[in-house]
């Protein structure tokens, strides 16, 4: 059984999701963050492959990218630091990136060396789910890797339970018609949403991203999904800490506390 | 004026030319996307819609726009150019035709706010005149470079009403800006429409800018049927940047193998300088801003920023009709540099007393690299004016 599945077996709600960019704020400390964030006690991190053109993401994410790719990051050096990680860390590993990235290094052997070096699922937010499901789907069943898909404030039932049957892992509930990294507090029109889905009856689990960047909004998602994502309000924790493990352990504490 | 006919050259119902195109767009745009990919196919079979479309080309864009006998440039080259005179429009440039098709489309949607990216503002300015024209809310999204090297067209979008937000991430030009209003799209799916302004994009936007821009070729069929006698050239030549002035030259051409379909792209400072927005001779396959085209990037799958003298072509995606024309081998497709397109827009000027813009310079620039025989009739696609542009003329008279 995968990490993933394992970890939603054991725990299903209040899970905590933190992103970080990889080779961000400096190359290598991606190995230390993670380290720390298991030990902090979340639950899962995603790791942020830096793409030049990150459509989907704000300014926050953006600006983290652009200096990790300065910094010298490429898909080879986020295998070996996850290769590094996983001699310690056991809490589930996603990464979390752009097609193209996928497609240049060949995407049967991208999703094989992702398994290989410890990788559970993957977010890939503009490879479209038809695309998937007629090209890639049965590449995924075979080396039992966790595709994540997501949903918005837009899709509708239908489509949502298209996408549940055609995800592993979690259904990634993006909060608002939003990039990542927007700073609101949840809407009335975010909670009907959220709710909607909830009366669903999903196969997966759920975790809400998008806007979720403190204990507030974080609690709130936890009374309608499995848990939360955090991305954007934790790059701005690190970004400017002198103590990555102090940073890391405040802001893990500052949301679940 | 004729109905938009659709000319499905080898497009499939998910919007792929052979291998490229499709909608490879973030779940956020799904709704979008499957909103416009539905209206656009069911507003445009519409009567009132195309009735409204042909009116506002003749009598507001000014179409058609002529077909002029270049006498002299035709005598340097020994053989018979013709220019599509695309820089008499209203705006000055090709793009109008497809903002005003849009603009149709996002009224009929019901859309209040308009946004658009723009790369040498001739596209941001064709988007704010239509929003002007309707009454509709605009916002144009450019890089800051480009911002400094087009500062006319700013100008304008801003007297025409248009906010025009700054783009300062990446190399800070078209790529940038597009980026930024599809990020303005996802966070506004509900009341905004994104013009976009090329050939590129997630289906059916490649499609639908092709089919605005058609009326360049379905005009010069009928112009060269009255001036030669007949309905095709030997040679169409455009610049490619995104691609969608080439598009509409080639578009009624496409299945016709007589005619040669020839493109030019961006060279910059040369194909090995690393300074060059060159991407179907540089690039490989890949997904880029919504569809799988070919792109100019590194080992690592990194997106490489793009160089040219014109801001219009300078852009490290193609769209995807191009890929496959260029893939297939239907279409030529040439480079000229910074320095060659100069050279060519001076030619034209004193020659023709026409000041190309110097994207459609680096088309004529292509006239010294390809062999033209005296019986050949070849049509140069004049995509814009070169008003835009005459900072940087003034600066290198020298290529005279």
């Amino acid at each position: 059984m995968s990490r993933l599945k394992t970890l939603f077996k054991h725990k299903n709600s209040n899970i905590l999701n933190i992103y970080i960019t990889a080779g961000f704020p400096a190359l290598n400390e991606t190995i230390l963050i993670v380290q720390e964030l298991e030990k902090a006690g979340v639950d899962i991190v995603e790791i942020g492959m830096p793409f030049s053109d990150p459509l989907a993401d704000g300014p926050t994410i953006q600006a983290s990218s652009q200096k990790a790719i300065e910094n010298g990051i490429t898909l080879s050096k986020i295998f070996e630091q996850v290769t590094e990680i996983r001699k310690t860390v056991q809490i589930p590993l996603i990464l979390m990136g752009y097609f193209n990235q996928v497609l240049k290094f060949g995407v049967p052997q991208f999703f094989s060396k992702a398994r290989e070096v410890g990788i559970d699922g993957l977010i890939i937010p503009d490879l479209p789910i038809d695309v998937y499901n007629n090209e890639y789907a049965s590449l995924v069943d075979e080396i039992d890797l966790d595709l994540i898909f997501l949903i918005t404030p837009q899709t509708s039932n239908k489509r949502i339970k298209m996408i549940d049957k055609l995800s592993n892992g979690f259904l990634y509930l993006v909060s608002s018609h939003s990039t990542t990294g927007s700073q609101q507090n949840l809407q009335t029109s975010q909670i009907e949403y959220f709710k909607r889905v909830k009366t669903l009856d999903l196969a997966n689990s759920s975790l809400i991203g998008f806007g979720i960047s403190n204990h507030d909004t974080f609690t709130v998602a936890c009374k309608y999904a499995n848990g939360a994502i955090i991305g954007s309000a934790f790059i701005n924790a690190v970004a400017n800490s002198t103590d990555l493990p102090a940073t890391i352990h405040q802001f893990v504490l500052s949301i679940t506390r | 004026m004729k109905k938009i006919k659709h000319m499905h050259y080898q497009i499939n119902d998910k919007g792929y030319y052979g291998e490229f195109g499709g909608a490879y767009i973030p779940e956020m745009l799904h709704a979008n996307i499957e909103e416009l990919r539905k209206q656009y196919f069911r507003i445009i079979e519409q009567e009132d819609f195309q009735e409204e479309y042909n009116d506002l080309l003749s009598n507001y864009v000014g179409r058609p726009t002529p077909l002029s006998y270049a006498r002299r440039l035709s005598a340097k080259y020994r053989s018979n150019i013709y220019l599509k005179r695309e820089d008499l429009t209203h705006t000055g440039a090709h793009k109008i035709n497809n903002t005003v098709g849009q603009i149709l489309i996002a009224k009929r949607m019901g859309k209040t706010r308009v946004i658009a990216e723009t790369g040498a503002g001739q596209h941001g300015v064709a988007a704010a005149t239509v929003c002007a024209l309707m009454g509709i809310k605009c916002v144009v999204y450019m890089g800051e470079v480009d911002i400094k090297r087009q500062s006319q067209n700013v100008t304008r979008m801003k007297m025409l009403g248009a906010e025009v937000r700054i783009v300062k991430s990446g190399s800070k030009t078209l790529k940038d800006a597009t980026n930024e209003a599809i990020r303005d799209w996802i966070n506004n799916p509900i009341d905004t429409y994104y013009i976009i302004g090329s050939v590129v994009g997630p289906h059916p936007y490649p499609e639908m800018v092709a089919n605005f821009q058609s009326v360049i070729s379905d005009e010069i069929q009928k112009q060269l049927k009255r001036m030669e006698g007949r309905e095709f050239p030997d040679k169409v030549i455009a610049c490619v940047g995104g691609g969608s002035n080439a598009a509409g030259a080639f578009y009624y051409f496409l299945d016709n193998k007589e005619v040669e379909l020839i493109a030019v792209e961006g060279e910059g400072l040369g194909i090995s300088s690393g300074k060059t927005a060159a991407t179907i001779r540089t690039g490989e396959e890949g997904v880029f801003q919504g569809s799988k085209t070919l792109l100019m990037q590194d080992q690592d799958g990194q997106i490489v920023e793009p160089y040219s003298i014109s801001a219009g072509l300078d852009y490290p995606g193609v769209g995807p009709l191009h890929a496959h024309l260029f893939k297939s081998g239907r279409g030529t497709y040439l480079v000229a540099t910074d320095k060659e397109a100069l050279a060519a827009a001076f030619e034209l000027t004193k020659l023709e007393g026409i000041i190309p813009a110097l994207e459609s310079a680096h088309a004529l620039a292509a006239l010294k690299k390809i062999v033209l025989l005296p019986d050949d009739i070849v049509v140069v696609n004049l995509s814009g004016r070169g008003d835009k542009d005459m900072e940087i003329y003034s600066k290198n008279g020298k290529y005279e």
